[in-house]
């Protein structure tokens, strides 16, 4: 070897012995960061985090200041993103998998599929604000939010369902076939049953993806300040990641601690959300 | 025997799914058209090489200028920060994980890991501006309140999530083999680890450095937030300065008419963004298809 020290057998374990503590630390850091991060967050909120706050509108005055309309609003934003986003990634994801060739049309949608997983989500937002907010004139809607977001969480869903369904063993479907199946009753029987695991699993990180996502709907016109529920689906909205950034945006000390409170809270529907995704892993798995 | 009934349903079916996969094609084709119409308007009244190499952006001011330089220079000062430290920190935690960690530990941090790349943006301009700014007030009295650092950091904390686990799964293909043909030749783990995993890896680790270099690129909140909203050329880091997609959001929390040229920088700026980050992916994409060693 080129290297002086590699004759030095001491030296070269002693470095391999630092690399080792080197590399443990600076793990270590990374997760203590997280710790640090949730403890500020909490120790900021928990006080402020009661009936009264779930219950009320935002307020200028910060012990009157709630997160109601922006539960509501996020509550209906996420399932109109599912209603819209769920049914058309799956059959993406069947049509991709069961029923396309491999020709340069199918290997272009999913190339065209992993690259807008990649694209930025404000410039989504560019285009439900252009498309949905001015085009089609759907203001700014909970429609409009949950079309720009359902576009933005597709291909995250459609990669999942794509895995999902190619781990369905191929048995499974010639044993179908043979007694004389359809191909859409293989599908429907087979194939999405055993791959339902899966499917679920990516559709629910899919969700909280759009749970958590701020800019796009920012860009879209969703309102800082609403002092309403919205009842139907052309109402206009806010959502908890919105409220969150405008109590962080202003000066006062006490909206910082109102936004680590709505934080808290958003962050327990997030986690609430993986823990279901790493259960239904877990029993997909175990068969 | 009777020839088969054609079958309506199973036809009609396969259209409709081929229709949901196509909607895909369709959202890059209505980004590019919506981007390329407004960007288009933008440059009839705005010549292509002020947009480009202008060193003043000031479009809601008078005079108005609209060089895209300051914006440049602002997403590239937090994209340089944060890759110093999403890069060292997501190598070094990736070699723990799959070099030494044993199964326990890395069944308590992978999920650690994903809890962290769960966090919505939002959540780390709040921890940016309420807990790094201060913290680097106390050790930098001259920082700004809104300052490139502290949002450079927090994005570099926000990417590694990702890095780590991208290194670490380019780490994991690594065959065992390798690594044992090394120790019996009487290597120690950092000679291992160096000589022969990184570098049989090294695909896998340059495509995860792109991917964050994109991410960072295109991270909106926690830069909106922390950064602040000055678009000035500066080498400062602890001056506020703004990002192509801060702008983005300074425009849209206001209320721009559609027609104006500054509805039309939004396009124009998204333009940019869109190109360069698609850039990075599909560069992304090809390192790892291309250069990925295989064993056998």
């Amino acid at each position: 070897m080129k290297n002086s020290d590699s004759n030095n057998l001491k030296w070269r374990h002693q470095k391999a012995e630092m690399f080792r503590y080197f590399c443990i630390g600076v793990t270590g850091f990374a997760v203590a960061i997280l710790a640090i991060l949730i403890y500020q967050v909490s120790v900021l909120g928990m006080p402020w985090l009661d009936a009264q706050f779930i219950n009320s509108f935002p307020s200028r005055f910060p012990e009157k200041a709630g997160i109601k309309s922006a539960l509501v609003g996020t509550l209906w934003l996420v399932s109109l993103t599912a209603a819209i986003a769920i049914p058309v990634g799956v059959l993406a994801a069947v049509y991709l998998e069961e029923y396309a060739k491999p020709t340069r049309v199918t290997e272009f949608i999913n190339i065209n599929i992993a690259n807008l997983a990649g694209v930025p989500s404000i410039v989504y937002g560019i285009l439900g604000l252009a498309i949905f907010v001015r085009f089609l004139g759907l203001e700014r809607s909970v429609l409009s939010g949950a079309m720009t977001m359902s576009l933005l969480i597709l291909p995250v869903i459609i990669i999942a369902a794509k895995e999902a369904i190619r781990a369905v063993p191929s048995s499974l479907r010639q044993a179908a076939y043979a007694v004389g199946a359809t191909r859409w009753q293989v599908i429907r029987a087979h194939v999405l049953p055993s791959a339902l695991p899966g499917i679920l699993t990516g559709v629910i990180l899919a969700l909280s993806r759009a749970i958590g996502e701020t800019a796009p709907l920012i860009m879209i016109g969703a309102l800082t300040y609403v002092a309403f529920v919205p009842e139907g689906p052309m109402d206009e909205f806010t959502a908890l990641p919105i409220q969150i950034f405008n109590w962080t945006s202003r000066p006062q000390a006490e909206f910082h601690e109102l936004a680590s409170a709505g934080i808290v809270v958003l962050l327990l529907v997030l986690l609430m959300m993986n823990a279901l995704a790493v259960y239904i892993r877990y029993r997909g798995s175990r068969k | 025997m009777k020839p088969a009934k054609p079958r309506y349903l199973e036809n009609s079916l396969q259209v409709v799914f081929f229709l949901c996969a196509a909607i895909s094609t369709v959202t890059t084709a209505a980004v590019i058209g919506v981007l390329a119409m407004e960007t288009w308007g933008f440059l009839q009244q705005v010549s292509l090489t002020e947009f480009l190499f202008g060193t003043k952006w000031t479009p809601l001011l008078e005079p108005k200028s609209y060089g895209l330089l300051p914006l440049l220079a602002g997403t590239m000062m937090i994209v340089v920060g944060a890759s110093l430290v999403a890069i060292p920190i997501g190598v070094a935690s990736a070699i723990f994980l799959s070099e030494y960690a044993s199964d326990r530990a890395r069944s308590i941090l992978k999920p650690v890991l994903e809890i962290l790349a769960g966090i919505p943006t939002v959540v780390y301009g709040f921890f940016a501006l309420t807990f790094v700014t201060p913290l680097l007030k106390t050790i930098l009295p001259e920082t700004h309140v809104f300052n490139a650092a502290s949002a450079a950091i927090v994005v570099g904390i926000m990417v590694l999530p990702m890095v780590a686990s991208l290194c670490d799964d380019a780490f994991r293909a690594v065959p065992e083999s390798l690594r044992e043909g090394a120790y019996s030749l009487g290597a120690t783990s950092f000679e291992v680890t160096t000589r022969v995993v990184v570098p049989a890896g090294l695909s896998g680790v340059f495509a995860a450095f792109v991917l964050a270099i994109s991410r960072a690129i295109g991270e909106t909140m926690a830069v909106t937030l922390a950064a602040g909203a000055t678009p000035i050329l500066t080498l400062n880091p602890l001056e506020s300065i703004q990002t192509m997609t801060a702008y983005i959001v300074q425009v849209s929390l206001g209320d721009t008419p559609q027609g104006t040229l500054t509805y039309q920088t939004l396009f124009a700026v998204g333009s940019v963004l869109f190109l360069i980050t698609l850039t990075l992916n599909i560069a992304a994409n090809m390192i790892m298809k291309r250069y990925q060693e295989v064993y056998e």
